[in-house]
């Protein structure tokens, strides 16, 4: 059985399932997508944020 | 309400015409055109709009090009892009140039020291900065106003106590607060790099009054704001040599995040935005694509009812 096939019996079925699997893949969803972009931004201005040259002042 | 709406419409609402009928009606343009009416209603909207648009840019470019002052060439800031944050090293050594030079005669109120903590300072440098200068506070017990060490939760304490006696020491012009200056002149940190650096000899016909001083920035040239910035003017704690340009672009950055302390912030969340946006309009092309997808394959056939 496809993989689609046993996600929609298992979780998408019943509603209880189903708000368990919004809440929780929204609140992992949101955590990977800030983390990538905090990294992103980082990454863009390496050398130029506090965190980079704050290492000097403490 | 619902009167009101059946009345509008008529009985067109409430006719049955399945669920197809009005995606087939919007597909067609020939079937149902526009009544005169209204495409005569928007032609005017359309020719009003550009019209009001193209007359505001055609005010605009005149007035750029009306005045007699010289316009700010555009610097290559290092914040200066859709994901660029400002250099935080800028902005610490843009604050001991204004603490060092233009703290003298420009208030910076809307600024606490608690604003500096992580930005440009850690707590225990802005704690110390604050301690270095007093405070009018009050009133104690006895109903007396008295002084004491600033600390974190005050705001930079201004040069004079109030609007008159700024004028009376400055041969009547007004140092502006500078809190809020970057946003609020034309040209932003490119105007005030410009304007602290641009100071010269009047030309020939210039005639400048006591205390007035020739900057070719400066809207009608005499500003009273004598030249500040020289090489060696202010030090630097990080060792960077302290020219004349440096200092400018310095203290203009810092002025930057004075007045938008949130840029980056906003360069943040403008990464995330493009990462939303591009999600958003998968599933909303996918969405298109799988409503479509029945309409663009129908085929309709016409079955004569043969009539016995
Ligand atoms: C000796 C006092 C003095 C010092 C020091 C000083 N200024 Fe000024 N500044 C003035 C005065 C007075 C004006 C008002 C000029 C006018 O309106 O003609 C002014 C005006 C300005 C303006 C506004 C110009 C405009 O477009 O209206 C800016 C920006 C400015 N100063 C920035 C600075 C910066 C940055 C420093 C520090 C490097 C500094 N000033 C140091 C006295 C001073």
């Amino acid at each position: 059985m496809s993989l689609w096939a046993t996600l929609n019996r298992t979780v998408f079925k019943r509603t209880s399932t189903f708000a368990l699997a919004v809440a929780s893949g929204t609140f992992f969803f949101e955590r990977t997508f800030d983390v990538a972009s905090q990294a992103i931004f980082e990454h863009i201005n390496k050398g130029k944020l506090w965190k980079d040259i704050k290492h000097k002042y403490e | 309400m619902a009167a009101a709406v059946g009345r509008i419409c008529g009985a067109r609402l409430f006719r049955n015409t399945g669920i197809v009928g009005p995606q087939v009606c919007q597909l067609s343009t020939s079937a149902q055109g526009w009544t005169r009416n209204r495409k005569l209603l928007l032609s005017t909207l359309g020719v009003v709009g550009g019209g009001v648009g193209a007359l505001l840019f055609a005010l605009e470019q005149s007035v750029q090009a009306s005045g007699s002052e010289a316009h700010p060439p555009h610097q290559p800031w290092s914040h200066d892009g859709w994901f660029k944050s400002l250099d935080h090293a800028s902005i610490r050594r843009g604050y001991e140039v204004y603490k060092q030079v233009c703290k003298a005669c420009h208030s910076l109120q809307y600024i606490a020291f608690r604003n500096l903590v992580n930005v440009s300072h850690t707590e225990e440098e802005a704690k110390a900065e604050a301690a270095e200068v007093m405070i009018k506070d009050g009133p104690d017990e006895e109903g007396n106003f008295f002084e004491r060490p600033g600390k974190l939760s005050d705001y930079f304490p201004s040069p004079y106590p109030n609007e008159n006696a700024a004028r009376a020491a400055n041969n009547g012009a007004y140092p502006p607060d500078l809190s809020l200056i970057c946003s609020g002149r034309k040209g932003g940190e490119d105007y005030i790099f410009a304007l602290l650096t641009g100071y010269m000899d009047p030309p020939a016909g210039v005639t400048l009054r006591e205390g007035q001083n020739y900057n070719p920035y400066f809207p009608g040239g005499a500003i009273s704001m004598a030249q500040s910035l020289f090489d060696e003017a202010a030090e630097y704690s990080d060792g960077t040599p302290p020219t004349a340009s440096q200092l400018a672009k310095d203290v203009a950055t810092f002025l930057r995040w004075c007045s938008e302390p949130e840029l980056d912030d906003r360069r943040l969340m403008m990464i995330k935005v493009i990462g939303m946006f591009s999600l958003l309009s998968a599933v909303v092309y996918y969405f298109k694509r799988h409503k479509w997808a029945t309409l663009k394959s129908r085929k309709l056939a016409y079955k004569p009812v043969s009539k016995k």
